[in-house]
């Protein structure tokens, strides 16, 4: 098991930096990054300042070395918009993306888990049928365009929820309670509707699949009850429901773009569409990276804790 | 696998006297499908005493598997239809609550299975899968079915048996699961037994060992045994008794010796042809009739042997074939005895 996780973090490094190497090359060879930044009607001096002030007159390998070494000791740059240090504002923004996918996260895993389990369980009934089309309802929906509904449905007509932000004070003020939570449900449950259809489709199939194995029948045959031989169901299901809830947060982490521009949310996939809008490199540079990185952490998270739940597994 | 004649014939005066223990007549499975109902079980009678051990024996899809399973009602409820009558150690099993049906269940009668690999929960410690049993079954604390989950490994000497109890299956050999697993099947005391091929999966040296360890508990435990095989070396070994079934009727049954000696079916002395090459019987599936079985979903009207039967007559096509008296529990159903 140690060996196993060890090997695991030693393979993760050639893949982070691969991550590395990908952000920084998408970057350079999406377009040359001094036309944001150079005015006009700049001389070509002016440029050449400028280029050399931001290392963009080096060979790509040099400033991909340069980079990368800052990079890891936390320095990503200064934003070209504001000059403020890339990390700080990204060290704002991730609790609350984190905050955001992660409640997102929760909704979609319990009601996955609920209508995928009643699904799997009485499979081919009409329930099954229910919880399979709200799977793929789940699955197909453009979730800004719910966004938008939801906003239209609860905020402008019926007035319950607010429409957007994260309340009076921004993200600095945030608490747990009443009045801060009306601004997260909207977007955390626009945001749930992909991992709870994906879960849903998931844990219906595991569980069907569970259900015709011949160990279910043997509990059966030894007088469990049902709610016990429900429970070694579950047990069995868990490695697979549980990767696939990790993976699916990883997703949210990086694909809450919409959503959060939708929802004015300040987190990382809000400033990501900023940087974008306004060419912002060493912003963009930042956000790609800190977030590839969460999925590299996260799949490496999801691949020990599954070794770890499955005894089948932890062995090899 | 052969046996000296003479304990055969021991063997079946031995058991079988006291109360009768299973008692199953008429019985009736059948699955419904979108083609229609597939008839799996049809008009099945059984009868056992006290100790006594059947041997049910018969082609793939004859109908073993799910006879056995509708004496616990383990079939699936909502796809199958049941009837006739069926008691277990003096209970109708077909008028049982549920939740008393779930008491009955390991308690009463409990079930081996074929494959111990699929049979065993892959996450769950061996030991937790029998201490949950015990557990269920008897008001015992968690230390006491610890325990006796660890009498029960010795008892089916598992070497070592504290660290095995602790193992997960896949950390087991075959022949030590299905050691496990009859551990399981026995830790609640149960007075029947339903073995389902529980050797069919093992190797052969393997299955040897798991037949005298079955055949020991058996009798120290007095336990009486539905034992499901394909291999009439396996039930010769095992029995007091055979029945021999196809396209879920019982065509012979009677007491081993006699089975084996003066077997008069023409489907049962096609599987014994089988014993005729080499004496060698064992892990060997009975294949050496030709054609198929017939297609539980449209049963031909007569005998359904008939399409592949070498003494097959123009009247076997007709009439259900009678039940007829061989000797003093020796029956089959077939013409040719009238
Ligand atoms: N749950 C079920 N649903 C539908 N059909 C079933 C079900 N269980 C068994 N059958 C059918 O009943 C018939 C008899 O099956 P059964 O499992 O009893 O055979 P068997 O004699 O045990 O064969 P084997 O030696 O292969 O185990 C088969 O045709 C099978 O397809
Ligand atoms: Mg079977």
């Amino acid at each position: 098991m140690l060996v196993y996780i060890l090997l695991r973090l030693l393979y993760t490094i050639p893949i982070a930096l691969g991550v590395t190497v990908f952000v920084f090359a998408l970057i350079h060879l999406s377009g040359d990054p001094m036309s944001a930044i150079v005015a006009p009607d700049a001389t070509a001096e002016m440029v050449e300042q400028l280029k050399k002030s931001y290392g963009f007159d080096q060979p790509l390998p040099i400033q991909y070395l340069l980079w990368l070494t800052k990079a890891l000791q936390g320095d990503f740059g200064n934003s070209i918009v504001n000059s403020r240090p890339v990390l700080d504002t990204l060290l704002a923004a991730v609790p609350n993306t984190l905050m955001l996918a992660g409640v997102a996260t929760l909704i979609g895993f319990a009601f996955g888990c609920i209508l995928g389990g009643l699904a799997g369980y009485y499979q081919g009934g009409i329930v099954d049928k229910i919880a399979t089309g709200f799977g793929i309802a789940g699955v197909s929906i453009p979730h800004y365009w719910l966004g938008m509904v939801l906003v239209i449905i609860f905020a402008v007509e019926l007035r319950w929820l607010p429409a957007t932000g994260m309340g009076a004070g921004g993200s600095d003020a945030w608490q747990w309670d009443w009045e801060h939570i009306r601004f997260l449900i909207l977007p955390a449950v626009t945001l749930s509707v992909i991992p709870c259809g994906i879960i849903t489709r998931t844990v219906r199939s595991t569980v069907a699949e569970i259900l015709n194995q011949e160990f279910v029948q043997a509990l059966r045959a030894k007088g469990l009850w049902h709610g016990q031989v429900m429970r070694h169901v579950a047990r069995n299901a868990a490695p697979t429901v549980l990767a696939v809830m990790g993976l699916q947060l990883g997703y949210l982490l990086g694909g809450s773009i919409l959503v959060e521009t939708v929802f004015n949310w300040p987190g990382t996939g809000y400033l990501l569409n900023d940087a974008i809008f306004r060419r912002d490199v060493p912003m963009l540079q930042g956000t790609i990276l800190l977030l590839a990185m969460f999925f590299v952490a996260l799949n490496l998270i999801v691949d020990i804790v599954q070794t770890w739940v499955d005894p089948r597994m932890r062995r090899s | 696998m052969r046996m000296p004649t003479t304990e055969l014939a021991e063997r079946s005066v031995m058991a079988g006297d006291g109360a009768t223990m299973v008692d199953v007549s008429g019985l009736n499975v059948g699955f419904k499908n979108a083609k229609g109902l597939v008839r799996a079980v049809n008009g099945v009678d059984l009868q056992l005493k006290r100790g006594e051990v059947l041997a049910l024996l018969g082609e793939s899809g004859s109908g073993k598997s799910v006879t056995l399973r509708a004496l616990i009602r383990l079939n699936p409820e909502h796809k199958s239809i049941v009837s006739g009558r069926i008691v277990v150690a003096g209970t109708d099993v077909t008028t049982l609550a549920p939740e008393a049906m779930q008491d009955f269940r390991g308690g009463v009668a409990s079930m081996i299975f074929q494959d111990p690999g699929l049979a065993l929960d892959p996450v769950y410690r061996v030991g937790d899968q029998i201490a949950e049993t015990v557990m269920r079954h008897k008001k015992v604390s968690r230390q006491e079915a610890r325990k006796r989950a660890l009498e029960l490994f010795e008892r089916v000497r598992i070497p070592s048996p504290e660290r095995r109890l602790d193992a997960y299956p896949h950390e087991l050999s075959g022949g030590m699961r299905q050691r496990a697993m009859i551990a399981l099947s026995l830790s609640c005391d149960p007075q029947v037994l339903l073995a389902d091929e529980p050797t069919t999966a093992l190797d052969a040296t393997v299955q040897i060992q798991i037949l005298l360890l079955l055949r020991e508990l058996q009798r120290d435990l007095g336990l009486t045994v539905i034992f499901v095989t394909h291999d009439i070396g396996v039930a010769v070994e095992v029995a007091d008794r055979i029945a021999v079934m196809y396209a879920g009727r019982i065509v012979e049954t009677g007491p081993v010796a006699e089975v084996i000696r003066g077997a008069r079916h023409p489907y049962t002395l096609g599987l014994l042809a089988t014993r005729a090459h080499g004496g060698r019987l064992q892990g060997r599936r009975l294949r050496t009739i030709p054609g198929n079985p017939p297609d539980l979903a449209s049963l031909p009207p007569g005998c359904p042997f008939a399409p592949r039967c070498s003494s097959v007559e123009a009247r076997c096509r007709e009439i259900e074939p009678p039940l007829v008296e061989l000797g003093p529990a020796h029956r089959m159903r077939c013409v040719l005895g009238t």
